[in-house]
């Protein structure tokens, strides 16, 4: 019988658990999914807990409830992963599980130890993050009595998981504290390291606008070298200072400390394998995928989702030694909350950024890309929905995994 | 998509001057590209950081300022001092690399 592991049970790897657990002939193949606990974090859900429009019992579901029978779920920490012995070792009971195939899929984590002044004494007091769901709630407890004041988001470095929900988060700040009638209290701030709030040439020219109108300010090239919790200020690498009465801060993103420990990551613990098939260049039977993989494209559960349906299908193939049919494209499809009930939606990959034009989707659509509408607040609301019936499952899905350039308007 | 002559070489570019293609950069362009860029000379730190970019491109796209630091074991201080205000951008643009961007 062949062994295939999968380290991780969020959203990458519990769809592979199931969509392998159907593809894969009966009685050949063992497949195990270690993870460290027993929760399941709908990720996305934790932008909307500061504003209390999500509670906690939106975002947290049992594992278990997603990992299909015939699969064994072990609940421990991996302290090593062996890839010259193709064995992993667990925390619990110092057991080892042997595998012929490896899928990392250990996600990335924030890391506010990373920054000097950070998660020191006022952290959760001053200084918060919505990236887990223990910031996200204290963030919501900490929102619902703040007086106002200078309220500056800053992401530490990229990539980071999610990359639009800072600029979510700024949106919905802004609707949320002109629906309490203390608008004019609040500064709204955004620092930066990149070169701007928008980056890429067409959503640049369609979307700035958007944060304007709003009255969000943008620091850009903002890349921070420390907090001073006590003057309540963040410092950049060329002294720049902004300063602040509540900071949230999207800490440095990293990958597991297994990764590193093990010798497998690039400088971030993310595991470097081929962008197209998730393959390492180094050892032809451990993959990586989700956030664990060192590829080019957007941290984010759509293109988890995407990358798993060519993985899987290719996984049959590779492991009867045939060649691999699919090659990922690094397709994303995001929405993107803009407050007051409305959203955005962006669909790209690789190559094609994002575009305007309308997505179709059978039965609800079509979205609104690059520009707000209401259907795209419902889109984004339904899909949790979706993530925790379909999508984990492995359901099939009416999303092409590849982008497709239908209804999409080409500029220039 | 424009073209632009760069000491004596017709190159394409985007918008923001960046070159679309890394095989068309010379050094000659990158002393060129430096001096528009607020640096007058590049020293053998600068070609170090420059160089260690272009081998370690993916896809055209510049490494990222921590990915530039932890090969080169420059700090991200002296980065800043070498290419003032966005040095990972800033070295894009002088290595003919992509700059560093977001998804939107």
């Amino acid at each position: 019988m062949k062994k295939l592991l999968i380290l991780g049970a969020g959203t990458a790897g519990t769809m592979v658990a199931n969509r392998l657990s159907r593809m894969l002939e009966d009685g050949e193949w063992k497949i195990t999914v270690v993870d460290q606990s027993e929760t399941h974090y709908y990720q996305p859900g934790f932008l909307f807990i500061p504003f209390g429009i999500y509670k906690k019992h939106d975002v947290v579901k049992p594992r278990r409830d997603f990992i299909p029978p015939g699969v064994e779920l072990i609940i421990s920490p991996v302290e090593m992963i062996e890839t010259e012995r193709n064995r992993v070792r667990l925390a619990k009971d110092g057991r080892y599980l042997d595998y012929d195939f490896l899928v990392i899929a250990t996600g990335a984590h924030i890391r506010p130890d990373q920054t000097p002044g950070m998660a020191e004494h006022e952290w959760r007091r001053s200084i918060h993050d919505f990236y887990t769901l223990e910031g996200a709630l204290a963030l919501a407890r900490y929102l619902r009595t703040w007086p106002g004041g200078r309220l500056v988001v800053n992401v530490v470095d990229n990539p980071i998981k999610c990359p639009v929900a800072p600029l979510e988060f700024l949106m919905l700040a802004d609707w949320f504290f002109r629906e309490r009638g203390m608008r004019d209290r609040v500064e709204l701030i955004y620092a930066t390291p990149l070169s701007g709030a928008f980056t890429k040439p067409i959503a640049s020219k369609l979307l700035s606008g958007l944060l304007e109108e709003k009255g969000i300010q943008v620091v850009p090239d903002f890349m921070i070298e420390r907090v001073e919790p006590d003057a309540k200020k963040i410092i950049s690498y060329d002294e720049q200072e902004v300063a602040y009465d509540l900071l949230v801060s999207v800490p440095l993103n990293m990958g597991d400390e297994v990764v590193a420990r093990s010798g497998l990551g690039d400088v971030l613990n993310y595991v470097p394998v081929d962008k197209h098939t998730f393959v390492s260049p180094t050892y032809p039977n451990v993959f990586a995928l989700g956030d664990a993989a060192a590829v080019p494209t957007s941290k984010a559960g759509s293109v988890a989702h995407f990358a798993v349906e060519c993985f899987a299908e290719n996984f049959v193939h590779y492991t009867d030694g045939l060649e691999m049919p699919h090659k990922f494209d690094g397709h994303a499809n995001c929405f993107i909350e803009s407050g007051f009930g409305k959203g955005l939606l962006i669909d790209f990959n690789y190559d094609v950024e994002p575009l305007p034009g309308r997505y179709p989707l059978p039965g609800v659509g079509p979205f609104t890309l690059l520009e707000e509408s209401e259907a795209n607040h419902w889109g984004k609301l339904l899909f949790r929905w979706m993530y925790w019936h379909l999508l984990l499952k492995g359901k099939e899905l009416p999303l092409p995994a590849l982008m497709s350039m239908a209804g999409k308007q080409r500029l220039n | 998509m424009t073209t632009r002559v760069i000491s004596g070489k017709t190159v394409q570019v985007n918008e923001e001057g960046f070159l679309l293609s890394p095989d068309e950069w010379t050094k000659e362009i990158a002393i060129e590209i430096a001096k528009e860029e607020g640096i007058p000379e590049l020293t053998p730190q600068h070609w170090k950081v420059i160089e260690w970019c272009r081998q370690n491109a993916v896809n055209g796209r510049s490494p990222t300022l921590r990915q530039i630091t932890a090969g080169t074991g420059i700090s991200t201080k002296e980065m800043f001092a070498l290419f003032p205000k966005g040095p990972a951008k800033k070295v894009a643009h002088i290595a003919g690399l992509g700059k560093p961007e977001g998804c939107v």
